[in-house]
């Protein structure tokens, strides 16, 4: 196995686990938990794909870690304010309390 | 004289040859980790002894001065009595609190010391000395090592289960997460106006000789004076030093964070905290202060890991200083200085330092001027807010607002 | 360079798996920044020493306290009781599907297998990536810049407490307070 492979084979590792906790935790933090741990599984591949890919000075997979970090921070501070709000609202931070909306 | 400069590199090159030639790279991260582990710590014992007998003086007392060699007369004024702490508080009980959560409890001091340690090898302690560098990174190494902070006295604070314990360690992260902006932003200047992120680099480049007598450190320049008091305003509050030590304020808090902390653990907080201010003093020399050099040309024959080490004692004695001195804030004023006054500056500070570079063929003194002007007319009104700048002073609990009818309290006549 | 990958790896994917099974919300935290850890240390040595540092700066510096902060604020600190997973075997089947068929991908890929097995360690600059974001990329980083702005807003405003009792009535308990 090439070191590429090995390293997309952990991303692809990780992201399959932030995926199962996004799916399947009741608790709204860990779902987002997990949305993190999925975007860092793409910041890896695009690092891995930077390293051993045809044309690294062009820096391109760098550039869009460092953007996908930013972006991950907002999302980040977005999502725990809306947790926070909706806690504040439903006293419950689980994703199946807050279903007033469900037909 | 250089080869006394030069004595700790060429010591550590003579031992690495003793070594086989395969290990030796090995063996010489390894010298320079113990070093680093060996001179911090024992600055760590004189600084307790010092803070202690100084704070001692300020307040009118004799302060530690009985331990001296044991089974002898001599006292060494007092200067032993950090051996006498260091036994007391290895032979101490550990108490692990019931309800803890054990793991955690352990983990937090380590986390608190390992980066304290970390963060100290990057820093340039001398010409040639540095154990760790990072010809491309190493101030932002230094700022990410420093969030492993936070981290710790979350864990801490968390595991205790003690109200207590949480409170110091809400308020610690809340300070140090307001005031690692206006930390990073203001060292961001110097970063700006050198072009790289090496701290050796940065203290070289403060080495060149201005006007023939002395050497152009950043603080000499009205950019670099502010960044330098911007700086050393956050360091402090990062550091959790006296007027910012909210997080483990004694007489409100018991502890903070460190409350149920005892024996050899409450030692390795009380080693990771006196580390994280020697590291960040240490940057603080190193981006404002010229690192290593001598302050004045005529003054280049002193070994350059004196300069630096001489100027960590200063830092050291300063904060004491301040600790003796100033009075604990409280939150909203924390904050507010954090987000009101010193985020602003900075902010202006970084436009200050694109003037200054812009204008290098100007004739000195009008960009002096310009800069100051630039630097002091907003000082005067964030330094208090905008709207108090423009209105006479009112004082909520003092009754001379014209509105109210003075109503002269009834003094209790109290026999003197 | 396998040996330390390996362990990198076993300690990044480790740490993600327990942040997601453990039940003590705190510990998964902890547990992801571990992770996170983990991850800048692939980065480094992948010989993105910048992008690692951002990494461990932002997530175990910022987003990491954010989890914990917003953990804590729901009261979340407790261990919680009963179950803590929701449709777990329908969840574990897609994860566990859309694995197999990325490692299907990777493997089998004869794009992967194309690129040569090894390369020369490239450089990353600091300046390299400053002249990219001042040039190429400085559309995105007003973009970025904009975004966080509304970010910082949005949390603000979303997170700030609702005002109930209706105009008029002091919401400050401290000025009805303050006149005896």
């Amino acid at each position: 196995m090439t070191p590429l492979a090995a390293y997309l084979l952990v991303s692809a590792l990780l992201f399959a686990i932030g995926f199962a906790g996004a799916l399947t935790r009741r608790n709204s933090i860990l779902v987002l938990v997990g949305v993190e741990l999925m975007l860092n599984a793409a910041n890896l591949n695009f690092l891995a794909f930077w390293r051993y890919g045809p044309n690294p000075e062009a820096l391109t997979g760098v550039m869009f870690v460092l953007f996908a970090i930013a972006v991950a921070a907002a999302e980040a501070a977005v999502g725990l304010a809306l947790i926070i709000a909706i806690y504040r609202h439903y006293c419950s931070s689980n994703v199946e309390d807050v279903a007033t909306m469900k037909g | 004289m250089a080869s006394l400069d030069q004595i700790f590199v060429t010591l550590k090159e003579q031992l690495v040859q003793l070594f086989p030639a395969v290990l030796q790279p090995y063996v010489g991260v390894l010298l320079s980790i113990v070093a680093i582990m060996a001179v911090f710590p024992g600055i760590f014992a004189l600084t307790t002894v010092v803070e202690r007998k100084l704070l001692a003086r300020f307040q009118n007392r004799p302060g530690p001065n009985r331990v001296g060699i044991p089974l002898t007369k001599i006292r060494l004024a007092g200067f032993g009595q950090f051996a006498a702490d260091g036994i007391k508080s290895l032979t101490k009980e550990d108490i692990i609190p019931r309800n803890a959560d054990r793991k955690v409890h352990f983990i937090a001091p380590f986390v608190l010391v390992v980066p304290a340690f970390l963060a100290l090898s990057v820093l340039p302690i001398g010409r040639n000395m540095t154990a760790l560098d990072f010809p491309e990174t190493g101030l932002l190494f230094f700022f990410a090592i420093g969030a492993a902070t936070e981290l710790s006295v979350f864990m801490a604070g968390w595991s205790s289960r003690n109200k207590y314990s949480l409170l110091g360690a809400m308020r610690g992260i809340a300070q140090m997460l307001s005031y690692e902006i206006p930390l990073i932003l203001s060292s961001l200047t110097v970063v700006m106006m050198v072009g790289s992120l090496s701290l050796v680099t940065i203290v070289e480049r403060q080495t060149s000789v201005q006007w023939g007598f002395f050497h152009s450190w950043h603080v000499f320049t009205p950019w670099g004076f502010a960044g330098f008091l911007l700086f050393l305003t956050a360091a402090c509050a990062e550091a959790n030093r006296t007027p910012f030590d909210l997080p483990e304020a004694e007489s409100e808090l018991v502890a903070g964070y460190f409350t149920e902390y005892s024996g050899f653990k409450f030692a390795l907080f009380f080693l990771g905290e006196y580390l994280g201010m020697f590291a960040i003093s240490g940057v603080a020399i190193s981006l404002f202060l010229g690192g290593w050099s001598a302050p004045f040309t005529f003054l280049d024959w002193v070994p350059s890991w004196l300069w630096f080490f001489g100027k960590l004692f200063a830092f050291i004695l300063f904060f004491i200083w301040l600790r003796g001195t100033l009075p604990r804030l409280r939150v909203d004023q924390l904050m507010n200085l954090a987000w009101k006054f010193m985020l602003p500056m900075c902010l202006l500070n970084l436009l200050v330092v694109g003037v200054w570079h812009f204008t290098a063929e100007w004739n000195e003194l009008l960009r002096w001027s310009l800069a100051t002007v630039l630097l002091a007319g907003p000082y005067w009104l964030f330094s208090r807010s905008f709207e108090a700048r423009f209105k006479p002073r009112t004082y909520r609990y003092a009754a001379d607002s014209p509105a109210a009818p003075v109503v002269a309290p009834v003094a209790p006549q109290v026999p003197i | 360079m396998n040996f330390i990958f390996a362990i990198l790896a076993g300690l990044t994917v480790g740490a993600a798996f327990a942040a997601m099974t453990l039940r003590n919300l705190v510990h998964c935290a902890l547990c992801l920044t571990v992770s996170l850890i983990g991850l800048a240390l692939l980065y480094l040595q992948l010989g993105a020493e910048f992008a690692g540092f951002v990494q461990v700066l932002v997530y175990v510096g910022a987003v990491a306290i954010l989890i914990l902060f917003a953990v804590l604020l729901t009261r979340g600190g407790e261990a919680p009781v009963g179950r803590i997973t929701n449709s777990l075997g329908a969840g574990l089947l897609v994860a566990a599907a859309v694995f197999g068929v990325l490692a299907w991908a990777i493997i089998g890929s004869s794009a992967l297998k194309a690129l040569p097995k090894e390369t020369p360690q490239p450089a990353l600059l600091v300046k390299a990536v400053g002249d990219k974001l001042m040039g190429e990329f400085v559309l995105p980083l007003q973009g970025i810049a904009l975004l966080l702005t509304a970010a910082l807003l949005g949390a603000v405003v979303i997170a700030m407490r609702e005002k109930s009792s209706p105009a008029g009535v002091a919401v400050d308990s401290r000025s009805a307070t303050r006149n005896p």
